[in-house]
């Protein structure tokens, strides 16, 4: 054991992980798929086409068209963008405020840590999707906004999470040390805590971005999310409600996207952590 | 005990207040007025009639102000006036002493959340011993992916793919609202079974996302609990398993969820959103949604203040219960 680094073991016990790897698979078809977009999709996703209106899926359009004859294939394709992108920024903004406070809760401890706690109680205790659901309606659905309130209304996790790993390092040796050497408190914060608390708050990174998918999705069903002639897998879905009797292809196959996103996040965020919990190393191993 | 109850009643006072701080803040200073909706109803209003229209509701004060006289009234459990244009007070757009108990919104929302969460207990805590004590087993990998699954499977699209099954091909089920057309022509027994057969598929549809989770944290609570000393002390007395299992193990393993009880409900108040706006079901969620698409302010911070008052209940309750399962707790 003792000729492999601490990465390249991490990465081992990855890769023996079935379920991981296929969420991580999962997520990097995602990504190539939504960088490339233009070259995956078939037809221009605004394409109306008023000849082809709710066709069911054949060889020219494998997901079938919507009421207005557009590819949903080339939709879905172009939707995946969407979801990429909120799933990314929203948990980036969520983990900064988190990390902000968590550390300087955990850090400073005293009566900022009480308010900060206090603070992220109430948080918790408001039900954020109401919240969400209002202050985007009123400030007017747009994927900036979208990503923004739910990045503002999820980092409470993430800070709670940050606390604790703060708690426990800041009485570690190297803390000390780095103290007797003169360390001003912003150094010891993010050259010596923080760096060491990153493996938590990276796993619950990418779980975040499946919920911040799963929100985006309802938001955009509820038409309160990204508007619509741009294309997002929530959206298409709600042409799937308004035809179900009749369209059953416009229902299956984004739902299908979303659940396979958000699972390939959730089986790609629990293999990081069960493959960085030296805890876990025994148990797995038999 | 009960002196710590009445401390734990008291603490919830400011907690609900930074909730109302907060929500308040957030709504109203959110850019645009509610005013707004009026002129786009009508485009010829004055610019002095909606002057006169904010100053009548408030609006010009600044929004510390607005809160001060918003939380007077509400002290007095009155939410003010609802700005759509029947002008009913908000109070009675939630609770509406005319109509029948069964018909008030906030019964409605709040009998299916407590349906679903009686669901989801009854059910997960079984599957996640039993995943538990058969671990990796057959059963235990197949509960494994079905949580996976049920954390991932977006609910209004579950709800779509059985609305779609049991509604429209197989003709079983109504699939919206919460009665039939001929519901007040019937007598008790098909009254009760017409209501029954509307809420099949909602209740069932939000329980799932919860009932994965749940089960997933029985899990690896019976896990945890089955390595602790006293366990292996029970077997190695002899016990039965059974006896181990559910006297010495089970009981410990429901400690931490009872706190998640408390933690879910902001979850499923938040959920019934969807949930009414897909099934049609007149309830707070519905309510909730038709009040941010107008700028009902009064709406919705009542409906937002009634959901924080009913999460606070929830994690008083699940508190208690903690109490009353932990003999540690109750002994200080």
């Amino acid at each position: 054991m003792s000729n492999y680094s601490l990465s390249s073991l991490i990465w081992k016990r990855f890769r023996k992980n079935k379920l991981a790897m296929a969420g991580g698979i999962i997520v990097s078809i995602l990504v190539v798929v939504a960088v490339f977009a233009p070259v995956f999709s078939p037809y221009d996703p605004g394409d109306i086409d008023r000849t082809h209106i709710l066709v069911p899926p054949d060889i020219h359009h494998p997901f079938g068209t919507d009421d207005l004859g557009r590819d949903v294939l080339s939709r879905m394709i172009w939707g995946s963008r969407i979801s990429l992108a909120v799933g990314f920024v929203a948990v980036g903004i969520a983990t900064v405020i988190g990390l902000f406070f968590g550390a300087l809760a955990g850090y400073y401890g005293g009566w900022s840590e009480r308010i900060i706690m206090r603070f992220i109680d109430i948080m918790l205790t408001i039900p954020t999707f109401f919240l969400i659901l209002a202050v985007i309606a009123f400030i007017e659905p747009s994927i900036w906004n979208i990503m923004i309130v739910i990045g503002l209304t999820s980092w409470m996790g993430v800070a709670r999470l940050v606390r604790a790993e703060f708690l426990s390092l800041k009485e570690r040796e190297y803390v000390l040390a780095a103290r007797a050497l003169g360390a001003s408190d912003f150094r010891i914060i993010f050259r010596h805590i923080m760096i060491n608390s990153m493996a938590p708050v990276l796993v619950s990174a990418v779980l975040g971005i499946a919920g911040a998918v799963l929100v985006e999705s309802a938001l955009s069903f509820l038409g309160i999310g990204v508007q619509p002639p741009t294309p997002s897998w929530g959206n298409i879905l709600t042409l799937g409600k308004d035809n179900i009797e009749i369209a059953w292809w416009l229902s299956v196959f984004p739902g299908l996207a979303i659940l396979i996103t958000v699972l390939g996040y959730n089986l790609l965020g629990e293999g990081v952590r069960d493959s960085i919990d030296p805890r876990l190393w025994d148990t797995v191993r038999k | 005990m009960l002196k710590y109850l009445v401390k734990r009643l008291f603490e919830m006072i400011p907690t609900l207040l930074g909730i109302t701080i907060i929500s308040f803040f957030i709504i109203h200073l959110a850019p645009g007025k509610p005013t707004d909706v009026f002129s786009e109803l009508n485009p010829k209003i004055t610019p002095e009639a909606r002057e006169r229209l904010e100053k009548y509701y408030g609006l010009d004060k600044p929004v510390i102000v607005q809160y001060g006289l918003w939380l007077k009234r509400v002290v007095q459990f009155d939410f003010g006036e609802s700005f759509s244009t029947d002008r009913r007070p908000v109070m009675q757009k939630i609770w509406d002493k005319k109509q029948p108990v069964t018909e008030r919104k906030l019964f409605i929302t709040f009998m299916l959340n407590l349906f679903e969460m009686v669901i989801i207990f009854l059910v997960a805590i079984p599957i996640g011993i039993f995943s538990a004590t058969h671990r990796d087993s057959l059963y235990d990998r197949i509960a494994t992916v079905s949580v996976f699954i049920g954390f991932a499977i977006p609910s209004f699209w579950l709800a779509l793919l059985l609305m779609m099954l049991f509604g429209v091909y197989l003709d079983w089920l109504p699939v919206s609202g919460l009665k039939s057309m001929n519901y007040d022509s019937l007598s008790l027994g098909p009254k009760l079974l017409d209501r029954l057969r509307h809420l099949i598929l909602p209740v069932f549809v939000a329980s799932f996302g919860g009932l994965a989770g749940l089960s997933r944290y029985m899990r690896s609570s019976m896990l945890e609990v089955i390595r602790q000393d006293y366990v292996t002390v029970a077997r190695a007395k002899g016990l039965p398993e059974k006896i181990v299992i559910y006297r010495h193990a089970f009981r410990n393993a429901l400690l931490p969820l009872i706190t998640l009880l408390g933690l879910s409900v902001p979850g499923l108040i938040g959920g019934s959103v969807i949930f009414e706006n897909i099934f049609g079901i007149p309830g707070m969620g519905q309510l909730f949604y038709n009040g941010v698409m107008g700028r009902d302010y009064p709406l919705i911070m009542g409906i937002l203040t009634i959901g924080a008052i009913l999460t606070l209940i929830g994690n008083l309750l699940a508190d208690i219960g903690y109490m009353l399962a932990d003999p540690r707790i109750r002994a200080k």
